[in-house]
């Protein structure tokens, strides 16, 4: 489902963007499970700061990361407003903490540009691509290198 | 899934029960069972991975299966006699088999070089074939009225009886609707006669109607196979065995086989006439009175005969006593075969159900219903059926230990044979159920105590010889359940543990002062901590040095403890307790820092609300706690963990003893104590990872999740961290 963005197919792919640290991002709708709102977490000794804790999602553990904070952006104040959008990545889910979910995107691959080179590491490493849809710039999040120990940065 | 490859699953499946049967079937004989059905048993139960691995066709593990079925039905048959050692090679030819199985499952083949050298070795006793039975004497050699001396002579001719003889058998095979119905294909069976010999096939289609009024899901066709082959009747039989009441099939042997004798039989009986008859020469003349010399019979023994293994009368068992004779178990219980993912599923919901229950009891207890009042009446009947239908499902996942039980004897073989010891593994209880969750971890320390207890504990028969006793050891795994908990022990008759040695050892280390006071049993404890390891070579066996201390801290990672006691001269026995499930955990509900945490309740020694003079500073930021005569290092759960950077004052809070493998005693240090409960253990590796200090998670009565501390890795922590004190290299009172 995380196909690279630059796929010469002209598959359309439907993708749900969502607001956080001012910024707009989405995620390929196929890897989200479900969207809800946000409760408070127990937090996790030992992890770096973007682990916001640990939520019950309806028995199991479900690990809490504020995007803001994942891609250096100022953390997210949670509020009522506040989403959790739950990801799959392989066999795992994560909650991801935003500030609002915005819209369902559906484009085709040529829409998408690959990321410019701005200076800032981190937040190019989480991006796959640019989306421009009317004058909005979307940027997708490729939720596969998120999580920490898969990206080898093990608390 | 593909559907064949659904079934090659069951397949796989069955064969690991049959090979289980297999398995035990030897080991009952090999202690000297005698009943004759075991035979059949084992027999059956190759037979059956043979028959199930050629409908997958997979060669290597047909073949192999074939001649180790050929040996086995031999022995069923009577012709090699069942002798300790032959006993010994059937169980490492299960080995073999089981390994080909293995290898089969992941898609590959078994060792060439092993199942080639055990091939061999069965056949040897394949072709041993039996000792030739004395022909029987003559019992009345009374001359008749012409006073002609008849010598009625039996000649026993094993080798035209048994041996290799063609002869054509016809085989008409009907299959009736049944068969296609069960999916046999009448195809294969007759391709499966084919494998015997040489086959004459005719298709007997009389019974087939018009075309108007042909019914495709009817059998209409039968065959008459024509087969030359030298194999037993029972042989042909078998490949129907699997569509029995499925067709009807006759097998008749014919009347005049077309080559009676073959070549090599020939020479044996003119060879037999001639030594007759030279016997008599000196006979009357006239009738030629066949009068055969026993002696010269006997000194003639049929050439064709393989003189190669002798074959010995039917062994006596040797040991004395079986441990668990295969009668005293249920053998028919009416099972259901279930995915265990689904139980797994039911449990997780029932786990749910649990939690849900306890919020809903919470919410309405928040709603000032009195305990008394008809909805608390009702939440408590609701909590009561829970717990029953948690228990009710925990038992279904409940396991007998026989399926960790059944690999340890070839482990225990593999081991005395890399160390020159003969071993005889006794194991009891094996019925004992313990949860789905334990079984997968127990067969680890397990099989570490099996090793131990044979490289460590058990002599060499010389050894055992010079200290008067039988040269071959004994080990005992028994499992039982005791308070809850599901015991272990691994025992073993040997020489015990040198104690002086390991105090030495221990000293030599730095693990203990050399002037500690130890009582035995601490002694013998010490060989549970890192980096002991008493084996003078370092061998590939027990490990290098990483035994029994890894043995110990997986053991405590599932919430159990291990011991060990030992009588110098007498042996030694591992006692291993683990909690009966892992899905549950009692635990003591603490808070700390605003978080609620749960300390499993095996760990902790007791609580206490210590009194600000027991409470020393030690260092800038360390603390010690006066507990009775003994200092115990003060452990601050929260800074620890970095919920928060000040220390509790102890005073202020709570004090947990808590026995860790790493620190020896300690004092962790909380807000408040909720109290005890049991909670539904929640892996956080499933969608997270691991996290330092913390063993799992639960959710409690509010829905929130709560972390499981992982003391030992707390303690551990709190070593690391840069201002510890000084820590006493081993708390000795543990």
């Amino acid at each position: 489902m995380n196909q690279p963005a630059n796929i010469g197919a002209s598959e359309r792919r439907e993708l749900t963007s969502f607001w956080t640290g001012e910024q707009e991002y989405c995620v390929d709708i196929m890897s989200v499970r479900e969207i809800r709102g946000w409760s408070a977490a127990t937090p996790l000794p030992q992890s770096p700061n973007y682990m916001r804790g640990v939520i019950n999602l309806r028995g199991a553990v479900l690990p809490i990361m504020d995007l803001a904070e994942r891609l250096d952006l100022p953390p997210t104040q949670p509020s009522e407003r506040s989403v959790i959008i739950v990801v799959q990545v392989g066999e795992r889910l994560v909650g991801l903490l935003v500030d609002a979910v915005s819209d369902i995107l559906s484009i085709t691959p040529d829409q998408i540009q690959p990321t410019p080179d701005v200076g800032c590491d981190q937040s190019k490493a989480f991006i796959r691509g640019l989306i421009t849809i009317d004058d909005r710039m979307v940027s997708e999040i490729a939720v596969e290198r998120l999580l920490p120990d898969l990206e080898g940065l093990a608390a | 899934m593909d559907e064949l490859e659904e079934i090659k699953i069951t397949f796989f499946q069955e064969c690991d029960e049959l090979l289980g049967d297999l398995e035990s079937g030897l080991l009952s004989i090999d202690a000297g069972d005698t009943e004759p059905e075991l035979v059949n048993a084992v027999f059956r139960a190759v037979h059956s991975v043979k028959g199930g691995a050629g409908a997958f066709g997979l060669e290597a593990l047909v073949r192999f299966a074939h001649v180790f079925e050929t040996l086995l039905d031999n022995i069923r048959g009577g012709k090699t006699a069942l002798r300790p050692d032959l006993v010994k090679l059937l169980l490492r030819a299960a080995d073999v088999l089981a390994d080909h199985v293995a290898a089969a499952k992941l898609g590959g083949e078994g060792d060439a070089a092993s199942t080639t050298a055990m091939v061999e070795e069965l056949e040897t006793w394949i072709s041993g074939g039996p000792a030739p039975s004395p022909p029987a004497l003559p019992a009345d050699l009374q001359p008749n009225e012409d006073g002609i001396v008849f010598k009625p002579v039996t000649l026993t001719l094993p080798e035209v009886d048994e041996g290799p003889r063609e002869e054509v058998w016809t085989i008409t095979f009907q299959p009736m609707d049944e068969l296609y119905a069960k999916a046999n294909e009448a195809g294969l069976l007759i391709r499966e006669i084919e494998r015997l010999g040489k086959i004459d096939v005719e298709l007997l289609d009389d019974a087939l109607p018009i075309f108007d009024n042909l019914d495709p899901e009817t059998a209409h066709f039968a065959w008459k196979v024509r087969l030359r082959t030298d194999v037993p009747e029972e042989k042909i039989r078998e490949v129907f065995e699997f569509v029995e009441g499925h067709c009807s099939t006759t097998i008749v042997r014919e009347a005049s086989p077309p080559v009676l004798v073959e070549a090599d039989a020939g020479p044996d009986i003119a060879a037999i006439i001639a030594a007759a008859q030279a016997a008599n020469m000196e006979a009357e003349p006239a009738f030629t009175p066949l009068k055969v010399d026993v002696a010269a019979v006997e000194s003639q023994p049929p050439v064709a005969l393989a003189p190669a293994a002798p074959v010995a009368q039917v062994a006596q068992p040797t040991s004395p006593r079986s441990p668990q004779p295969p009668q005293g178990e249920k053998v028919n219980q009416a099972t259901i075969r279930v995915d265990p993912e689904r139980i797994d599923k039911l449990i997780d919901l029932v786990g749910e159900l649990v939690i849900n229950q306890a919020m809903l009891a919470q919410r309405v207890a928040g709603h000032g219903f009195a305990a008394s009042s008809d909805v608390g009446r009702g939440l408590d009947e609701l909590e009561q059926l829970t717990r029953d239908i948690q228990d009710s499902v925990m038992a279904i996942r409940a396991q007998p230990v026989k399926s960790v039980f059944q690999r340890m004897p070839r482990l225990v073989r593999e081991i005395a044979g890399q160390t020159g010891k003969q071993v005889r593994l006794v194991t009891d209880g094996e019925n004992t159920e313990v949860d789905k969750t334990v079984i997968e971890r127990i067969s680890e320390p397990i099989t570490h105590m099996l090793r131990n207890a044979i490289d460590h504990g058990l002599e060499t028969p010389e050894e055992r010889v010079a200290a008067g006793k039988p040269t071959e050891g004994t080990v005992r795994l028994a499992a039982l359940h005791r308070g809850g908990r599901i015991v272990i022990e691994v025992g073993d008759d040997g020489k015990g543990i040198n104690r002086p040695r390991v105090r030495q050892i221990a000293i030599d280390r730095g693990l203990i002062a050399a002037d500690a006071q130890l009582t035995d049993e601490e002694v013998d404890n010490l060989i549970f901590l890192p980096g002991f390891s008493t084996a003078s070579t370092v061998s590939d066996i027990s490990g290098r040095g990483v035994g029994m201390d890894v043995v110990r801290k997986s053991v405590q990672g599932l919430g159990g403890r291990i011991s060990i006691s030992s009588r110098p001269g007498f042996g030694s026995t591992f006692t291993l307790s683990l909690p009966l499930t892992l899905a549950v955990l009692d635990g003591m509900v603490i808070d700390v820092a605003g978080q609620t945490l749960v300390v499993p309740l095996t760990a902790i020694v007791e609580s206490l609300r210590p009194a600000a003079a027991e409470v020393k500073k030690l260092g800038a930021q360390g603390g010690v706690l006066a507990v009775r005569d003994a200092y115990v290092p003060l452990v601050d759960i929260g800074r620890v963990l970095g919920f928060q950077t000040t220390e509790i004052d102890p005073a202020e809070g709570v004090v947990l003893l808590v026995d860790s493998e790493v620190g020896g005693r300690a004092a962790l240090v909380a807000d408040s104590i909720h109290g005890q409960r049991q909670v539904v253990i929640k892996s956080l590796e499933s969608n997270y990872q691991q996290v330092p200090g913390i063993a799992a998670a639960t959710i409690l009565g509010d829905g929130r999740v709560a972390l499981i501390l992982d003391v030992d890795a707390l303690v551990a922590m709190r070593k690391r961290e840069p201002l510890r004190m000084p820590e006493p290299s081993i708390q000795a009172a543990e």
